[in-house]
């Protein structure tokens, strides 16, 4: 913002000022998820920086914290590092298996979220949708109810899911299913609003030019729908996948032993022993989400272009 | 009505009634593409917490465990003071339950009411078998408490499974002796203040973020709009970034240990054993909640400034106002349907935050949702309903503020 040319000095002292105080909150916003990069490899166990760090001493500095990642929870972690080693840590490692969880209950929760809400957007953005408020209301308030209500109703509900018919039928519980189905439900709200937004542009009568050329329903979505909700239906899929790779309380609930994810590592981690390997896995994670946040701009860029927004 | 008549389509129908059939068709497919989501959410949503929320006003601990006891209660109307034939009841049923190994699930559904009686169930069922008439007497030389007036007043209510005595309980009431309702002691009164004290903090974490992210919107919506971009990112990182990610982080910077205070004793600001406390209490909590909550609070305000023109301002300038009387008359009452926005959506994430609290909130920093936990941890499982009932109905009155003022649809992420 460019100061006119008419400003007196108290307002140009002003301006100054303001800008301090903008710089000041993007460091308050930034500082605090970059200083955990360097304070990961800290050779002591301190949560916070030591003399020779300041002094950037290469012997203040180490990896120990991320091989303590791969190494805890093994059966053998102190043979030299061969294949057995490696097998060791695939099976056993305590991070290596929250990290497979997280990555299983994430992608099924991702696709489970995606093609629900995106069928589910596509009726929405219709002009003659019925009750369309009401719905969209219901269908984005998993993301406005609070986290331990949703969790609660979810422990009660899967501990047996055909309570309500009056009979037993296993149990939803300690199971992947029930975790990736919870996930499903908290990541659809991020499915529905990004998709919605990227039809808000869309222009329906591109459907009846296609439809009026020949094309059947399914070329119609294919070849014409799809390609310009592409950006839309990604972004919103990366942001299910954050939200499921993020979630600690549904799985503090609902998950057992076996479904134990990376933040649910985390969580104990923080409670319980705290360490610096808990600053590692954050640095790994900060690196993840400035991946995901680069991929999803460039998303929107794209498809600002395709659908001729230009500019921001 | 001739010439209506008259319009046909090719087919030979009415022109009127095919446009009907065709838009009521039309409504149908478009129905049809969100059902399939609608009933998921219906069914492993909706369902689950309407059924959490049954048990807040459903609790059959005394009432199955004491059949004998709730006949004598529905024979007799209430403030009928307990006869022979009730006490007989009572021992029966206790008697009964030490068989089954249940007198604490009906104790504990009247300890909710009247503190310290499950011990009272337990005990007295132990030795239920070896009673012998008179039952009064001999149920009284147990434990004089029997005789007490509240206690039966208590069993009674408690006889049906339907109650709304964990609502009381949530609210801070209990049941008088006479079988009215009154307030609890005020040092006992828990539960309203923990709810007033999550709106406070709520209510301050907004205005910390709505007066932290106002400049920063406005910069972002008057730079050039390369630069503007660059920022952005700097507030997204944020929003991209794990919660326990952040939590851990700012735990590292504000703890007794951490890089705030090195930095300040380092530089002289505090003496050594001065080190500040901002963690594990209230501030740490309100810290750490702004910070996480500050991009629910800056896109809605930056997508409203964003398409405030310029030449309001100059205009005003022109016409002799002074810089602050142009922001305060006019640009300011353009930007409140992106404060509304912000501060609505932050307030409503806020009150039923979770995560942060539990992590650095301590002993004073924890909100109605870590209480919920606790209950939950107890498998008090009726009293946690009731609370999350009353915390559901103040977030949804919220949410449907948000819709009437904003309107959802136009909720955007990034």
């Amino acid at each position: 913002m460019a100061l006119p040319p008419y400003a007196d000095p108290l307002e140009r002292i002003w301006h100054r000022t303001y800008q301090v105080i903008c710089a000041l909150v993007f460091i308050f916003l930034i500082a605090p998820i970059l200083i955990v990069i360097p304070l990961s490899f800290n050779v002591e166990p301190y949560f916070s920086f030591t003399e020779k760090m300041v002094r950037l001493d290469p012997t203040g500095y180490s990896l120990r914290w991320y091989d303590t990642l791969l190494t805890f929870g093994m059966q053998a972690p102190e043979v030299p590092r061969d294949g057995a080693w490696f097998a060791d840590m695939w099976a056993n490692s305590t991070w290596v298996q929250a990290a497979k969880n997280s990555l299983i209950i994430g992608f099924w929760a991702t696709i489970f979220a995606t093609v629900l809400g995106t069928v589910a957007a596509l009726g929405l953005s219709r002009p003659e949708m019925p009750y369309r408020r009401a719905i969209m209301a219901i269908l984005i308030s998993p993301m406005i109810v609070p986290i331990i209500i949703i969790a609660t109703g979810m422990f009660f509900f899967y501990s047996n899911p055909c309570a309500i018919l009056g009979f037993e039928c296993g149990r939803l519980t300690s199971t992947y299913l029930g975790v990736i189905l919870a996930h499903t439900i908290l990541g659809i709200p991020f499915v529905i609003i990004t998709v919605t937004a990227t039809l808000s542009g869309f222009d329906q009568s591109l459907i009846r030019a296609a439809q009026s050329l020949g094309a059947n329903p399914r070329e119609v979505f294919f070849k014409v729908v799809m390609p310009l909700i592409l950006p839309g239906v990604i972004s919103g899929a990366l942001f299910a996948f954050v939200t499921s790779f993020d979630e600690v309380v549904a799985v503090l609930f609902i998950a057992g032993p076996e479904q134990q994810t990376i933040p649910r590592q985390m969580w104990n981690g923080i409670r319980e022993q705290i360490s610096p390997a808990i600053l590692a896995v954050a640095t790994i994670l900060v690196v993840i989400s400035i991946a995901l946040l680069t991929t999803v701009e460039l998303l929107r860029r794209r498809s600002d272009r395709l659908r001729g927004v230009t500019g921001r | 009505m001739a010439d209506a008549a008259l319009l046909t389509t090719s087919d030979g129908r009415p022109l009127a009634q095919a446009l009907v059939q065709a838009q009521a068709r039309a409504r149908r497919r478009a129905f049809l593409l969100v059902l399939p989501l609608l009933l998921f959410v219906m069914f492993s949503f909706i369902l689950p917490i309407g059924q959490m929320l049954h048990r807040s006003i459903y609790h059959d601990g005394f009432s199955a465990n004491a059949p004998l006891t709730g006949a004598w209660f529905a024979r007799n109307p209430s403030g009928t003071p307990p006869d022979e034939a009730a006490y007989a009841a009572l021992a029966a049923d206790l008697a009964a339950m030490q068989a089954a190994r249940t007198a604490g699930e009906a104790g504990t559904r009247i300890n909710y009411v009247i503190p310290e009686t499950r011990s009272l169930f337990t005990r007295s069922a132990r030795e239920a078998k070896d009673l012998t008439p008179p039952y009064e007497a001999s149920l009284l030389a147990l434990d004089p408490k029997w005789a007490d007036p509240a206690v039966w007043e208590a069993m009674r209510a408690a006889a049906s499974a339907y109650t709304f005595d964990f609502y009381l309980v949530s609210a801070d009431f209990q049941r008088a002796a006479d079988g009215s309702i009154e307030r609890v002691d005020e040092n006992r009164q828990i539960y309203i203040a923990l709810f007033v004290k999550t709106f406070i903090l709520s209510a301050i974490i907004t205005v910390l973020c709505l007066l932290i992210a106002f400049p920063v919107a406005h910069l972002l919506a008057t730079l050039p709009m390369a630069k503007a971009n660059l920022l952005m990112i700097l507030v997204l990182l944020p929003f991209w970034t794990s919660l326990l990610v952040r939590t851990t982080s700012w735990m590292a910077i504000l703890q007794g240990e951490g890089v705030i205070n090195d930095l300040m004793v380092w530089i002289g600001v505090i003496a050594e054993d001065g080190r500040l406390r901002m963690i594990n209490n209230q501030t740490g909590t309100i810290i750490v909640m702004t910070h996480i909550l500050l991009p629910f609070m800056i896109l809605p305000l930056y997508s409203v400034m964003k398409v405030i023109p310029p030449s309001y301002a100059r205009a005003a300038r022109s016409l002799g106002a002074t810089s602050w009387t142009t922001f305060r008359r006019i640009y300011l009452p353009q930007t409140l349907p992106g404060i509304a926005a912000g501060s609505l959506l932050v307030f409503i994430l806020a009150v039923g935050y979770y995560i942060t609290p539990a992590l650095v909130g301590g002993a004073d920093g924890q909100l109605i949702s870590n209480l919920i936990d606790f209950h939950m941890d107890r498998s008090n499982w009726s009293m946690a309903a009731a609370l999350s009932a009353m915390l559901l109905a103040g977030v949804l009155v919220l949410y449907w503020l948000y819709d009437r003022l904003v309107g959802i649809d136009r909720l955007k992420l990034g």
